[in-house]
């Protein structure tokens, strides 16, 4: 028998670490008291039913809607192409186009966020929901570039030969063999990238202007305890959102590697 | 065929990326470091070359005392993370056996935005908060504890909770990669196993580590939204003077210096890290 170590004791308490914050959101958002405290006064969804009737917070979802299917689009057209040209091509200087690439992860968030801000500016840029998808679209690309290449790496090269043999061209081919195979990674890169771009707060903060997306929103909410309440239930439809879209890219993603070749 | 050579497809094909990216950086670096060399009065710019900036942010003690807090809280944040972290990726390559599932379960909570996970231990954490009152609720405690919130400590743990995948995902890959026959020989010559994991398993999992200390310790020097909603004015970092600076104070080429500040040091520490840490490496093997 296996006796339960310390170790694996350890194991279950850090997922209790990791899941309780996150799961006081949803619970509190049905509480019907607006202290955020125990114990629950009761159970509503009255929070809820209050969220329809903002103005302000529809179009904030609307900005995010907005941004994240747009940089959802760039990003991955972008990281398409790249990762194609990383797995399938080698030239010189790859390594380092592929470090360039992947740079957007490891630069602190203030840095990027004022230093794009001073940029855009500087090129005539007022701050908007443009220059959100720009900042977004550079976040977002080192996402879409290793779920794609890894997309690609799963892909038998000798489909594309096959098919150039058979006399059908480049772009043809591209349309016919190329993308139906990539197509889950393309799939989950969309959401993924999405996702990035829905949640992402500081560089909206600094670059949205009077156009918030819908973290930005949240944000001007927290400070004002009475708005708690529809923080929370605001908060933990996002919470859900964010993890089925994660949830179905995850799916796409294992598809595209699982993906044979009938 | 379009192109003839397998090397100008790939440059074509990578362009629109490499040329994004490397634009979005280079650009805003170059406006940066001439903002710092700027000066403003008021609303007008003065463009004359000048270190002023430096030498006043320097000189200023809120910066100095900002700018070090902000890398000892990163420099806790990353300890306090990596060495959590250590034993649950220890733990998923060794010894679970459902490996995928336990990987899937560290990343979920961690597919939610960072601004709500933040936000919530804001709420555990006050002094009203849902910490306080089940432990009230349970007898535990007869007042509410004042220490919880609104400081480093607050921001150290939110941030060692906010970081958990970085450090586990590393750490997991470089203990997935020992040889298990190199386990196998240190107990056959006699290792106990302590011994055997600070002599094998340790020394060899050191790039993973080092790994995840950049991945924590070089976004945390510059991390906003953590100090703003837990730090309280105990646990602020530079990243909130920074941000004051671009907004309320409008004080661009000072924001410009200060951030160029923050990426300097956190360039200095990280270099001065990673080399020692390598050496350390090699020093237990």
């Amino acid at each position: 028998m296996r006796r339960p170590s310390t170790l694996t004791a350890y194991a279950f308490l850090y997922l209790v670490f990791l899941y309780l914050p996150v799961l006081f959101l949803p619970l509190f958002s049905f509480n019907s008291g607006t202290i955020v405290a125990f114990p629950i006064k009761g159970w509503t969804l009255d929070w809820y039913r209050k969220l329809g009737e903002q103005d302000t917070l529809i179009q904030a979802l609307w900005n995010s809607l907005g941004v994240g299917t747009v940089v959802a689009i760039l990003s991955t057209a972008m990281g398409l192409f790249a990762a194609r040209a990383f797995v399938r091509y080698r030239f010189r200087g790859q390594r380092a186009a592929e470090g360039l690439v992947m740079l957007p992860l490891v630069i602190p968030g203030i840095i990027v966020a004022s230093s794009m801000l001073v940029l855009f500016l500087f090129l005539g840029l007022k701050p908007s929901l443009l220059t959100v998808v720009l900042g977004h679209t550079f976040l977002a690309l080192p996402f879409s570039v290793s779920i794609l290449k890894s997309a690609f790496d799963d892909f038998d090269a000798s489909l594309e030969e096959a098919s150039y043999d058979l006399g059908v061209g480049v772009f043809e081919t591209f349309r016919r063999v190329t993308l139906p195979v990539v197509s889950p990674g393309i799939v989950a890169s969309l959401l993924v990238t999405f996702t990035v771009s829905f949640d992402e707060f500081v560089l909206a903060f600094f670059l949205s202007g009077n156009q918030p997306t819908l973290p930005v929103y949240i944000w001007s909410q927290i400070r004002f305890p009475a708005k708690l309440p529809n923080v929370l239930a605001l908060g933990s439809i996002l919470l859900l959102t964010s993890v089925l879209l994660l949830v179905l890219a995850e799916y796409f993603r294992r598809r595209s590697s699982a993906s044979e070749v009938q | 065929m379009i192109f003839r050579s397998e090397a100008s497809r790939g440059y074509t094909l990578s362009a629109p990326a490499t040329a994004y990216v490397g634009f979005l950086v280079a650009a805003p670096l170059l406006i940066l470091i001439a903002y710092s060399f700027w000066t403003q009065t008021y609303v007008t710019l003065d463009k004359t070359p000048t270190l002023k900036n430096y030498r006043d942010a320097f000189a200023d003690p809120l910066v100095r005392h900002l700018m070090l807090r902000s890398v000892w809280i990163a420099g806790a944040v990353t300890i306090a993370t990596v060495a959590l972290a250590y034993p649950i990726a220890y733990f998923i390559a060794m010894k679970a056996r459902k490996k995928t599932i336990w990987l899937l379960l560290i990343t979920i909570p961690f597919w939610s935005s960072y601004l709500l996970r933040v936000f919530a231990w804001k709420l555990i954490l006050g002094f009203n908060g849902v910490m306080n009152s089940a432990l009230l609720m349970l007898g535990l405690i007869d007042e509410p504890l004042d220490f919880l919130l609104y400081n480093e400590f607050a921001v150290v743990l939110t941030l060692a909770h906010a970081w958990a995948p970085f450090a586990i995902l590393p750490i997991y890959v470089s203990l997935q990669k020992i040889d298990p026959s190199l386990l196998e020989a240190a107990t056959d010559l006699g290792n106990s196993p302590l011994q055997r994991f600070m002599r094998v398993t340790l020394p060899l999992t050191i790039p993973g580590i080092i790994a995840a200390c950049l991945i924590i310790f070089i976004p945390t020097v510059g991390d906003y939204v953590t100090p703003a909603l837990v730090g309280g004015s105990d646990g602020k970092m530079i990243a909130n003077l920074i941000q004051v600076q671009f907004g309320a104070a409008n004080n661009w080429p000072l924001g410009a210096t200060l951030s160029m500040i923050a990426m300097l040091s956190v360039g200095f520490v990280a270099i001065v890290f990673v080399i020692t840490a390598t050496r350390l490496g090699r020093r237990i093997r």
